[in-house]
């Protein structure tokens, strides 16, 4: 069951972003990707989105917002730990991961790959 | 008083001619509707190169050294090298101009490159300044796309309106004396902006200078469609095509089927499901590889051909600008 | 100036005119691939989720290894050369997922390699991705704040 939740939930907001797309044309992918991050750190405050990590799983989690997400979820954690250095000692605790895989993948990629387009 | 002008923006010339041109295209356009036309095909798009700004300028550098072989030319023949591209700073036409020796006049007017450089040279030429001058231009989709818009494996879902940047080079000689058919007009167009803001929409920020440039081309010289066996836009692609025509035809100006353009057909609808193609060699390789070859075959005998450049930058697109249009207009009659 | 104000109305009409002309955008069958694409791409996750939920000793750490293998996922995909396509066909679908995310940078660092490691590679892998963790981290830390000022306000 788990699994239909993650496809439906997790295409609706796709598709969701795609006919907000289709109606604001001068709109780029960059700027979708930057409003759900900014959408999921914001629902994260009262813990709203790892509520929803519960319910719909992947669904939520590999969209963008939950990468927005995780960067409110360090900064509540290591706020609570540390005080006021938590505000920016949390912002990359769990996505930190996330971005250096990026950047050690990619750039293994670029050794081996060209863009053929 | 000037007396090879005619009208406020046409000139009128005797003497020049094309008298030789080579079109080199990539495999896509090759496998386009005008592929047959084109003189060469390269099978490698990127022609053994990782960079696609060295390929594009090896499109350049080799149509304008086999322009000058179709013409039974050295480059000690020809008194100026007229070239431009879309790069920053015209690179392509500046570097392949280092190993020609001769003169460079560098020009920029995005796509409407080809009736830029042609409508000068035949004024060169027919004003007695150039026994013969090479043309040429070029343009690579890889070295484009990641100028003006984004990095080539980006996952981009392309709209309607889109347009791909051809890929290829092509170049010709104008001379005063020769075998080809001759540039009898030339009417360099204003540039006009309607405000069009749209990057993905580049046809419908040109159609207005576009039909700028044709209505006064009528007026200055007296002409009507009917004089003219085709008239050939560059790179409007099938949206811009379309408001062309409406905006030629509020100004009382039917183009019926004599109108085609160079972006709605080098690639087949299955090959580009947007627009069609856009480029600098668009327009080029549209003049220099069907109209010619179609004028020696007879088919045409009077064309007008008038190309159109969208000038806008990656930096005035972020910020918001609009993309002011331009095209000149050349008119070329068979022998 | 009577005759900017002229020209502009003129361009207004154009403007509507281009609106009017220009193809529509097929809006249901684009959706329904964001759809398809979108929701595939989650369902891996879940997979993937699920396998690191019984390997990992906490679900702190499923969640990151998750996260990674997508990623990894997103970069091969950038790599063979097949990203772009999904794009092609799945629209947002595409980018919206991390593997999306991981697309720009790999994108950007194979494309920009060719001006050097340092100044193109380096400079440039984070042209697209790096507004989203600039906005991602100044939202997070604000949200954050103001939880932190509630919870120590309601004590």
């Amino acid at each position: 069951m788990s699994y239909v939740w993650a496809f439906a939930v997790g295409g609706l907001i796709c598709a969701a972003a795609q006919l907000i797309a289709i109606h604001f044309p001068r709109l780029t992918p960059g700027h979708f990707l930057v409003s759900l991050t900014v959408i999921g750190a914001v629902l994260n405050g009262p813990g709203w989105y790892d509520a929803a990590i519960e319910l719909a799983g992947a669904g939520v989690l590999i969209p963008v917002s939950g990468f927005g997400a995780s960067i409110t979820r360090g900064v509540l954690q290591e706020t609570q730990r540390l005080g006021w250095e938590g505000l920016f000692t949390g912002t990359l605790e769990f996505v930190g991961l996330g971005i250096a895989a990026g950047v050690v993948f990619s750039a293994l990629a670029a050794l081996v790959a060209v863009p053929r387009g | 008083m000037a007396a090879k002008r005619l009208g406020q923006f046409t000139v009128q010339l005797s003497s020049p001619r094309i008298v030789g041109a080579f079109t080199l295209m990539g495999p896509r356009e090759g496998a386009g509707p005008l592929g047959r036309y084109f003189d060469a095909i390269v099978d490698d798009y990127m022609w053994g190169e990782i960079q696609p700004e060295k390929a594009e300028r090896k499109y350049l550098e080799h149509a304008a050294r086999r322009a000058l072989e179709r013409a039974g030319l050295r480059e000690t023949d020809v008194d100026y090298f007229i070239a431009g591209d879309l790069l920053n700073q015209i690179v392509s036409s500046t570097y392949s101009a280092r190993s020609l020796g001769v003169p460079h006049l560098g020009i920029f007017a995005a796509c409407a490159t080809s009736a830029l450089g042609l409508g000068l040279a035949a004024m060169l030429v027919d004003g007695g300044f150039a026994r013969r001058v090479l043309v040429a231009t070029a343009s690579h989709y890889q070295a484009v796309e990641r100028q003006y818009r984004y990095p080539i494996e980006l996952n981009i879902q392309r709209k309607p309106t889109n347009q791909w940047t051809a890929t290829g080079g092509a170049a010709a000689v104008v001379a005063a004396e020769g075998e080809g058919p001759r540039i009898t007009q030339v009417t360099f167009g204003r540039v006009v902006d309607w405000g069009v803001k749209d990057a993905n929409d580049m046809g419908s920020a040109m159609a207005p200078a576009a039909a700028d440039t044709l209505l006064r081309h009528f007026s200055d010289t007296g002409t009507t469609p009917g004089d003219y066996d085709l008239i050939l836009t560059g790179d409007l692609a099938k949206v811009g095509s379309k408001l062309f025509r409406v905006l030629a035809g509020r100004a009382g100006v039917t183009l019926g089927g004599k109108h085609m353009d160079g972006g709605a057909s080098i690639y087949s609808p299955k090959q580009q499901p947007g627009a069609g193609a856009s480029g600098a060699v668009c327009s080029a390789a549209a003049i220099l590889g069907y109209v010619l070859k179609e004028m020696a075959r007879g088919r045409y005998r009077k064309v007008l051909a008038l190309p159109t450049g969208c000038l806008h930058s990656p930096t005035t697109w972020q910020q918001g600008e609009s993309c002011p249009g331009v095209s000149h207009a050349i008119v070329l009659e068979g022998a | 100036m009577d005759r900017d104000r002229d020209a502009i109305d003129g361009h207004k009409e154009y403007q509507r005119l281009v609106k009017q002309l220009a193809p529509k955008p097929n809006a249901a069958k684009e959706a329904a691939r964001a759809f398809l694409v979108g929701g595939t791409l989650c369902l891996i996750g879940q997979f993937v989720l699920d396998f690191f939920r019984r390997t990992q000793p906490t679900e702190g750490e499923a969640i990151a290894a998750t996260l990674a293998t997508m990623i990894l996922l997103g970069v091969v995909l950038t790599a063979l050369g097949v990203y772009d396509t999904l794009g092609e066909f799945g629209g947002l679908g595409a980018a919206v997922p991390i593997t999306g995310f991981a697309n720009t940078i790999a994108s950007a660092a194979m494309d920009f390699r060719r001006e050097g490691y340092v100044v193109g590679m380096g400079a440039k892998m984070f042209l697209i991705a790096g507004p989203v963790i600039v906005f991602g981290i100044i939202a997070g830390t604000l949200t954050g704040l103001v939880a932190w000022l509630v919870s120590a306000v309601s004590g």
